[in-house]
Order: C-alpha cells, then sequence, then structure tokens
C-alpha cells in the first residue's frame, strides 16, 4: 500500500501513543486522581545527552495531535502542523517534539468519559476539577517516562501558553526556554463572564443531566453549540469576522424575516457548533473553563507577578497578536513586565494581525521567522 | 574583534564611544536597537547583558537571530514597561531627531536608567549652515532624506541639545563630536556631523 502524499516539511504518519500511571496524582482541589492515561505523539529524535525534548501544550479544543496525519486517518493533520515538523520553524531534525493531552480532556488521556475506577462506570460529573498546575503536574509524570530530565523549550499559546509558563514555576528547573504565545497572566472579568455563558448554556440543557449524561445515552448537544459559538465569537476580531462575512445574506437576496438563517455569519456559527458538539464532551469544556477562571499565579503572592514569576528559570519569547481581544496584547506586556522586574530573560515580539485570538495558529512569515530564529539559537 | 564587529563600528562611529561608555557586565537597555547588532556587540566584548526595544517587525527578527533579548515596543508610548533605575545604562543612537514626545522619553531613560548615551546628527555641522544659508534643507551622510520624506522631526544643534538638558536638570557628564568618525575637539558645534553624549542625574555645575 502506498503511504499518502504528504507535502514536504510533513512529519508524516505518526502514531498516537498512551502512558498510563499508576500512582494517584494529588490535585489541587484536594480531590485525588487515582490513576490516569496521558494521550501523546512524538515528533523527531530524543538525543543522547536528552537535550533536544520541546513539550507542546495545546489550548481548549486541540489534542496531542500536533503534526503529521494518521495512516487510517490521513485527512487528519496535526494542529500546528504548519509549526512542527522537518525543515519547519520547530524543526524536527534537530528537537524531538513531545505533543500530550491534558488531562480532563476528551481525546484519548483520563477524562470524565473515562472510565471510574471505583464504579467502572464513566467519571461524568464525578471527575475532578482540575487546574493548569495539574496539568502541569501530570506532564511532569509522563516527562520522566519519556527519559526527559530538562526540556530545551516549552511551547504552548492561550491556554497552552498558560502551561507552558507553568511549568517555569512549578518545575523552574526543567525548563530552559519557555514559548508564551497569545497569553495572559490572569483571566479578566469579562474573559470569565464569556466561560459562565458557555457553561451555563451546558447546565441548562435538559440532556445534562447533572452531568451524568453518558447513563441516559444522550449529550447536551445545544449547549455545547451555544458555548462554542460564544468562544468562537471570542477568538476571531471584528475585523476578521467583517472581512470574512460581512453582512453577506446566505443563499437569499433580501431579508428572510424570520429566524431562519439570513447571514452567512450565522450559517458559520451554527457549523461551527454543530461540527463541536459532535466530538467534544461537555464535561470537558466546563473543566476547561473553570482551569481558564481559576489560573492566576500571581494570587499565592498578593497579586504580585513579579514574585510569582521570580521563581522561573527560563528564558521567555513571549508573543502577542494586535488584534487579539480575548487575551490583548496588553496581557502579556503584563507578564513581560513582570518579567522584566523580576530580571528574568525576555524577548517581547507583538505580531501585527487581523485574525484576533486564533492568529496563533496561522502561518505568519514574521511570527514563523521569529519562531524559526528563537528555536536555532537555542543550543542542544 | 571579529569582522562583523569592525564592519559595525566602522559603519556607526557613534557606537565606538557608546561602547566606550557602557562599563563592563553593565545592565544596558537600547532604545530603537535596530537589529541588536550594538547590543550582541556590548555582550560579546563588555559581557554586558542587554535588552533592545524595536518597533520595526523585520527588525525585531534580525534581534532574535542576533540571539539578543528584544522587546518590540512604541517608544513613543514611553518606558512604562521598566522600572526606575532598573537599567545601568539607557542607550539612544541617532533615533532622537526622529522621536516625538522627547521630552518625556528623555526624562524616562533617566528615570530607568542610572545614566544615558544619546547620539544625534549635529544639524549645526558646517556643511549643514552652508546648505542652509544657499537656501536648502541639509541633506547629507547624516541626513540623508529630503524635507518631504525625512522620518527626523527633532533636529538639533549640540548648543540646542545641551540647553535642553540643562532644562531637564540632567548631568553631562561626557560628549564626543564626531566627524568621519574621528573626535572633533575644536568647534564641535560646528566641525562635528555627530553628537554623542553620556548623562548622568544633577544639573551640570
Amino acid at each position: 500500500m502506498n503511504a499518502p502524499q504528504l507535502p514536504p516539511g510533513s512529519v508524516g504518519l505518526v502514531e498516537a501513543k498512551k502512558a498510563a500511571f499508576a500512582d494517584p496524582l494529588q490535585l489541587t482541589s484536594g480531590a485525588v486522581l487515582p490513576q490516569f492515561e496521558i494521550a501523546y505523539e512524538t515528533y523527531g529524535k530524543l538525543n543522547a545527552a536528552r537535550s533536544n525534548a520541546v513539550l507542546v501544550c495545546h489550548a481548549l479544543n486541540a489534542s496531542h495531535h500536533v503534526a503529521g496525519s494518521y495512516a487510517d486517518d490521513p485527512a487528519n493533520i496535526g494542529w500546528w502542523d504548519n509549526l512542527v515538523g522537518p525543515g519547519k520553524p520547530l524543526d524536527t531534525n534537530r528537537f524531538f517534539v513531545v505533543g500530550n493531552n491534558y488531562i480532563g480532556s476528551c481525546f484519548g488521556s483520563t477524562g470524565p468519559a473515562s472510565p471510574n475506577p471505583a464504579t467502572g462506570k464513566p467519571w461524568g460529573a464525578d471527575f475532578p476539577v482540575v487546574t493548569v498546575e495539574d496539568w502541569v503536574a501530570a506532564q511532569a509524570r509522563l516527562a520522566d517516562r519519556l527519559g526527559i530530565e530538562r526540556f530545551a523549550a516549552l511551547i504552548g499559546g492561550s491556554l497552552g501558553a498558560m502551561q507552558a509558563l507553568q511549568w517555569t514555576l512549578s518545575f523552574p528547573q526543567r525548563v530552559r526556554h519557555a514559548v508564551v504565545i497569545a497569553a495572559t497572566p490572569r483571566l479578566s472579568a469579562q474573559n470569565i463572564a464569556f466561560n459562565e455563558v458557555a457553561r451555563q448554556a451546558i447546565m441548562t440543557d435538559p440532556d445534562f443531566h447533572g452531568g451524568h449524561y453518558y447513563d441516559h445515552g444522550v449529550v447536551p448537544r445545544r449547549g455545547l453549540r451555544i458555548a462554542r459559538m460564544i468562544g468562537h465569537i471570542t477568538y476571531l476580531s471584528d475585523d476578521a469576522m467583517m472581512e470574512k462575512f460581512g453582512r453577506v445574506l446566505r443563499g437569499k437576496s433580501g431579508p428572510g424575516f424570520g429566524f431562519d438563517i439570513d447571514f452567512e455569519i450565522e450559517s458559520y456559527l451554527r457549523h461551527q457548533g454543530d461540527k463541536f458538539a459532535s466530538y467534544f464532551d461537555a464535561n470537558t469544556y466546563l473543566r476547561i473553563t473553570k482551569a481558564l477562571d481559576y489560573y492566576d499565579p500571581a494570587a499565592e503572592f498578593g497579586g504580585d507577578l513579579a514574585a510569582a514569576l521570580a521563581r522561573a528559570r527560563a528564558a521567555f519569547l513571549v508573543i502577542s497578536f494586535t488584534s487579539d481581544w480575548r487575551f490583548a496584547s496588553a496581557r502579556s506586556r503584563e507578564i513581560v513586565k513582570a518579567l522584566l522586574e523580576a530580571r528574568r530573560i525576555v524577548s517581547y515580539i507583538e505580531v501585527n494581525a487581523t485574525q484576533g485570538h486564533d492568529a496563533f495558529l496561522m502561518d505568519d512569515a514574521r511570527y514563523h521567522g521569529a519562531l524559526r530564529a528563537y528555536f536555532e539559537n537555542i543550543a542542544l | 574583534m571579529t569582522a562583523a564587529q569592525q564592519a559595525l563600528l566602522a559603519a556607526r562611529p557613534d557606537l565606538v564611544a557608546i561602547a566606550r561608555w557602557v562599563a563592563s557586565g553593565a545592565r544596558v537597555l537600547d532604545l530603537g536597537c535596530g537589529d541588536g547588532a550594538l547590543l550582541k556587540y556590548l555582550w560579546q566584548a563588555k559581557q554586558a547583558p542587554g535588552y533592545g526595544v524595536e518597533i520595526d517587525a523585520a527588525h525585531v527578527v534580525e534581534c532574535v537571530r542576533n540571539d539578543v533579548n528584544v522587546l518590540q515596543m512604541n517608544l513613543e508610548d514611553g518606558l512604562a514597561t521598566f522600572g526606575d533605575r532598573s537599567f545601568d545604562c539607557v542607550i539612544l543612537s541617532e533615533t532622537l531627531q526622529a522621536i516625538h514626545h522627547t521630552e518625556q522619553l528623555m526624562r524616562d531613560m533617566l528615570r530607568v536608567g542610572r545614566e544615558a548615551i544619546v547620539s544625534f546628527p549635529n544639524f549645526g555641522y558646517w556643511p549643514a549652515r552652508l546648505q542652509v544659508a544657499f537656501g536648502h534643507m541639509p541633506v547629507s551622510q547624516e541626513l540623508p532624506y529630503q524635507w518631504y520624506d525625512t522620518p527626523n522631526v527633532h533636529l538639533c544643534t549640540l548648543q540646542d541639545f545641551e540647553d535642553f538638558c540643562r532644562r531637564l536638570g540632567f548631568r553631562i557628564l561626557e560628549r564626543v563630536a564626531l566627524d568621519r568618525g574621528r573626535s572633533v575637539g575644536l568647534l564641535p558645534n560646528l566641525l562635528g556631523s555627530l553628537a554623542v553624549y553620556r548623562l548622568g542625574h544633577g544639573l551640570t555645575p
């Protein structure tokens, strides 16, 4: 059988793996996860000195599938394939890149849909609320398993950036560089408000059943759809939305004077909502948004972010996008200011981009050029 | 000195003076750092760890390539990102003339830095005076722009700059006037094409 044609620079066909951990994981909430699995993928080779490992952390709805595609599902290309591969900015000829799926997710790592060892039934609502700190603690177990004492770099965008940042605080000695993209050091009241609307949409869906919908053979699809539609609005900029959809009507020449789809943007949001509701787990969505809301490394230092970041030992590259209003550039500059105050090493790039928060996934010459240059300068 | 370093210092004579004034191991902030060449040189020659501030996206990528810590920011927004006395030396080389909020930036430089180094083209250089005398705006190696396409908005002479420093309450610690890379002793405001100043707190006596 011939392998499917992959574009040049692709890592090619990849395989998702799982690492099982039998030791309980103490969570921030006080709960204990008795055992867990982490889904992960690796690209490139770990060198003899074990000095070339890079951990990629994902945001809300992505997974461990960062690059390449699967033999049995060639259309499923990794979510950061434009960045990771041989000769790409994060060059797998040089680096051993690890993609991982955080716990509580629904793409392979232990989460609310996984069986609860105490009952044999899905955890559902009983799956504990996990935090960014918990994810990092679990990822450290994966690093131990893979024989990685110290990462050359941590990289992530949005919620993934929070994990990269937290790694430098939870395990200062284990991170040489942290690439923190489209980040915020803590959510604003407005950010939390959007998350709460999304959660309410899910929890008030009659099919939610207090989170035990698996037992009823249903999913709170309507709630998930609305949650995704809200989220999607915050990922795009006003300009990008106007440019892409404008006020164009869908398949009609004038208003329908009804509540079917009139505008292209309505069609787009419904499509995104439907697609998301078909694969994403509602209990996971609730937990991820809570992890976002709770994250605030400065909290235990009386709100002093510089004091919180003083224990980091990594060098930082912080990148923001001008049209991102979800985690605006000003939020990244807070991180930069605190790192400077804490006398840490940091570079900061503010990419001129129209796409909003999702710009971190785009293939922009300046953005990727900076990442390429940064990774090239990491000594192995 | 490497060939690249020699080429840099030959192309930018003010950097020789600047580099001489930066102490070994000093924390340096270079405002409008371009591709980071000066910071790279200061790190290699003086083990002076530095940060650059630059607004141009292509230059910022060059800085990253040069392994120089760079912050992509607009100097016109001020230096609020930087704490009081957080640097030993704040450098503004051949950028002063293109800054709009000159007074705010100059005050910020000596808030953030223990010392400041400023270099700028001297508008009082005799060929410039001659061109004005013959009815034209000066165009030269230091001021290569036509009046209609110049980024320069605040040109000054050595005397103007020294008056300005006095008004801001800054002490002039050292001054070098250069002409074609050579130091000018006599009549610097007339014979120097490029001025480099080292400034500190407190009025010049």
